[in-house]
């Protein structure tokens, strides 16, 4: 950026808010906070505080010594951290992330600005535990925990997806989603979760889904699939479950066991994986790629990501195949070592079917299945007739937590560009890893907050409205189970007539397979293109 | 010099005018945002407020056609509906523009005494305001609408589990493979 000129630099009208962000009070406003968790969901767990509370009421039933609890954690969490407490530090509020966050852009509130957010737990952290905050108070920036402070932290703390989008521009490369994870996981301490993250850490505790789901209800599931897909295809796929010895553990977002388009993505694997032949397992039990006590706490997120190593432990595979999900790959990517270190009972994966070794997952021996897809295609192991998604102008969201988590931006697109011939990249500031979030990620796909969902969505979707009117987009794809759910609410607001695709969907549509009957329909019973007649 | 020609030779200025008006309403932290950045995918609220407001002076200057103002006036609203605005707040984008005028041209108006035609004008930003109050209701119906589609997409297949529903297919071929439970969830 070039430096302003001194005309320029007189022209800056100095236009003050009326009152300074301290002084600014919170207003709870219906829409954009979602319900406070269930006291069975906390015992389920055994986290304190479980209780009967509700956001709206003045009294949230905090224990009595809640400012000492909240204070100790802080300090406890500081000194255990160095980047947590680096990141309170270090920031010089600069203002580059400021314009950066999916919520302020969409919705304008100043405390959405990611560096104001972080303040607000930055001031308490001054006052606590910095010397210049404790002698200096506000005039160093710190200010009381009072509860007006706490509710205010909450409110702010669950308006953030932790998509890291503004932690990109940070010439100090603070991590301020680090900094809501911290915060949230203060706001445990007091029992104050989400409803929407509570029940599905409770549920995945107890049957390794956030649904709840129990291994017979997840085999129904597949019964249908299994139906469905002969009905599209002729060819009646047989999965196994819970199987011990087989090669492959596939591990899924449970979102794609049940609601639709997800559902499709699954149905896509598993025609996929019929046609290799492969020696792979689903299981019941670690039923969920997915990790909402990473949404919850250091120690949740350990908890729940834990099941999955002990059935490919008790399974006997060879090494884990992950689905089409995004803070799955987070989790894996960015704390499964810090966690359980390198996985010592696997082996290194290899593909069975083009002997590709994946040395990329040496360590955690867990292979992204968009790799695995774009490895047998650069081989040619599949046969793909990409008119069969002739009717689809396809665009691809990056999701956040696979773009900037993990730097994967290749293989989707690479798989995308050969099964269908349509695709369209949305504006190069909207994509990778300047990616802009599906507004309801890290728990905030609820329904009570959906007029915040939707500013956050605005600006991901304006760029797929652009797409839309340029090229006559009309499928947008992803490989994430939240965008497969919350986008399509997303873009029924903003972009109606856009619909939302996994890209393993998308392969099935295209996959030639041996023994086929003459495929008249796609996955979702819609005509394929010049079968609308049959 | 009539006052539509007025309108159209000063258009510049009312509608940058009517512009900082409208993104006055919101926190000062933000209207500055709003304001200065020009890119339309870093900054859709601006972008869209200011590209609408520009299309939609130029219709209201020929008179009210719904038609032709739908698309403006509905990618501003559907912003509004999902911001911190009351509905009447939402709304009072629409009247800022009678200020806008009156601030840029009011003292040409009085000399070239064309009150008359003001009037006139301003009865078509009142047919405006009027079909945006449709319009705002449309967009927050809609909000329940998708909340309660959401709802739907994740229940229908647990409710087909749990065979609490049952899909019976249709014979007559204009229904092709559609169920008849499916097409009424889809409408």
């Amino acid at each position: 950026m070039a430096n302003p000129k001194p005309e320029e630099l007189a022209r800056i009208e100095y236009n003050p808010p009326k009152t300074g962000w301290m002084d600014t009070p919170t207003v709870f406003k219906p829409g954009i906070f979602p319900y406070g968790c269930k006291p069975k969901s906390l015992e389920t767990v055994s986290f304190p505080n479980p209780r009967s509370w509700s956001v709206k009421d003045e009294d949230w039933k905090l224990p009595e010594n809640w400012q000492e609890i909240f204070i100790e954690g802080l300090r406890e969490r500081v000194n255990k951290y160095r980047s947590f407490r680096l990141f309170l530090d270090i920031c010089v509020r600069c203002g580059a992330c400021a314009d950066k966050c999916h919520f302020y852009i969409g919705g304008g509130d100043p405390k959405n600005m990611p560096v104001l957010r972080a303040e607000l737990l930055r001031s308490v952290y001054r006052k606590y535990c910095t010397t210049s905050g404790k002698i200096m108070g506000k005039i160093a920036g710190a200010r009381e925990l009072t509860i007006d402070v706490l509710k205010e932290i909450w409110y702010y703390a669950y308006q953030c997806t932790e998509c890291r989008r503004c932690s990109l521009f940070c010439p100090y490369g603070i991590d301020t989603a680090e900094i809501t994870i911290l915060a949230r996981e203060l706001l445990n301490l007091l029992g104050l979760n989400i409803d929407w993250i509570a029940g599905p850490v409770a549920n995945c505790w107890l049957t390794g889904n956030h649904l709840g789901l129990q291994p017979h209800t997840i085999i129904d599931s597949f019964d249908m699939f299994i139906n469905d897909l002969e009905t599209a295809t002729g060819i009646r796929v047989s999965p196994t479950f819970n199987r011990k010895g087989a090669e492959i553990l596939l591990v899924v977002p449970s979102g794609d066991l049940f609601a639709d388009p997800g559902t499709y993505t699954t149905m896509g694997e598993l025609l996929l994986f019929h046609e290799l032949g492969l020696d792979y397992t689903w299981s019941t039990f670690a039923s969920e790629g997915g990790d909402f006590g990473f949404f919850t706490s250091n120690e949740m997120a350990k908890r729940l990501h834990n099941k999955i190593y002990e059935e490919a432990k008790r399974l006997k595979v060879k090494w884990i195949m992950g689905g089409e999900c995004g803070h799955m790959w987070r989790v894996w990517h960015q704390y499964h070592n810090t966690w359980f270190g390198p996985v010592d009972f696997l082996e290194e994966p290899v593909s069975p079917i083009t002997g590709t070794k994946f040395e990329n997952t040496k360590s955690n021996k867990t292979v992204h299945i968009c790799e695995f897809t774009a490895d047998l295609i650069k081989h040619g192991k599949l046969n793909l007739d990409p008119s069969r998604n002739d009717n689809l102008i396809v665009t691809y969201h990056d999701s956040c937590n696979t773009s900037r988590g993990m730097g994967f931006f290749e293989e989707p697109r690479y798989i995308i560009n050969s099964v269908c011939k349509n695709f369209y990249e949305m504006p190069p500031n909207t994509i990778r890893e300047q990616t802009f979030c599906c507004g309801s990620g890290s728990g905030l796909n609820a329904s009570e907050n959906m007029e915040n969902r939707l500013r956050g969505g605005l600006p991901r979707a304006n760029a797929v409205k652009h797409v839309k009117e340029k090229y006559g987009v009309n499928m947008l794809a992803c490989i994430c189970a939240i965008d497969r759910a919350a986008l399509v609410t997303a873009v029924d607001y903003w972009v109606p007539g856009v619909g939302v695709t996994g890209v393993h969907e998308l392969v099935a549509n295209a996959l030639v397979m041996k023994g086929e009957k003459k495929r008249t329909k796609d996955l979702r019973g819609e005509p394929l293109p010049g079968m609308e007649g049959e | 010099m009539n006052l539509e020609a007025l309108l159209s030779e000063k258009k510049a200025a009312i509608v940058k005018k009517w512009f900082d008006l409208i993104i006055d309403n919101y926190p000062s932290d933000s209207s500055n945002f709003f304001k200065k950045q020009k890119d339309r995918f870093l900054n859709p609220v601006g972008h869209t407020i200011s590209q609408s407001i520009d299309s939609l002076f130029d219709e209201i200057l020929h008179g009210i056609d719904s038609e032709k103002l739908f698309p403006f006036l509905n990618d501003i609203i559907k912003i509004k509906a999902v911001q911190d605005f009351s509905p009447s707040k939402a709304l009072s984008f629409i009247f800022l523009l009678k200020q806008a005028i009156r601030k840029e041209i009011g003292s040409d108006i009085k000399k070239k005494q064309i009150s008359d035609e003001l009037a006139s004008i301003e009865s078509h930003i009142d047919d405006l305001a009027l079909l945006s109050f449709d319009i705002y209701m449309k967009c927050r119906e809609r909000i329940y609408e998708i909340k309660a589609d959401e709802s739907r997409r994740m229940m229908f297949r647990l409710l087909q589990k749990a065979n609490l529903v049952c899909e019976i297919q249709e014979q007559e071929s204009d229904l092709k493979s559609k169920t008849v439970l499916t097409q009424n969830i889809k409408g």
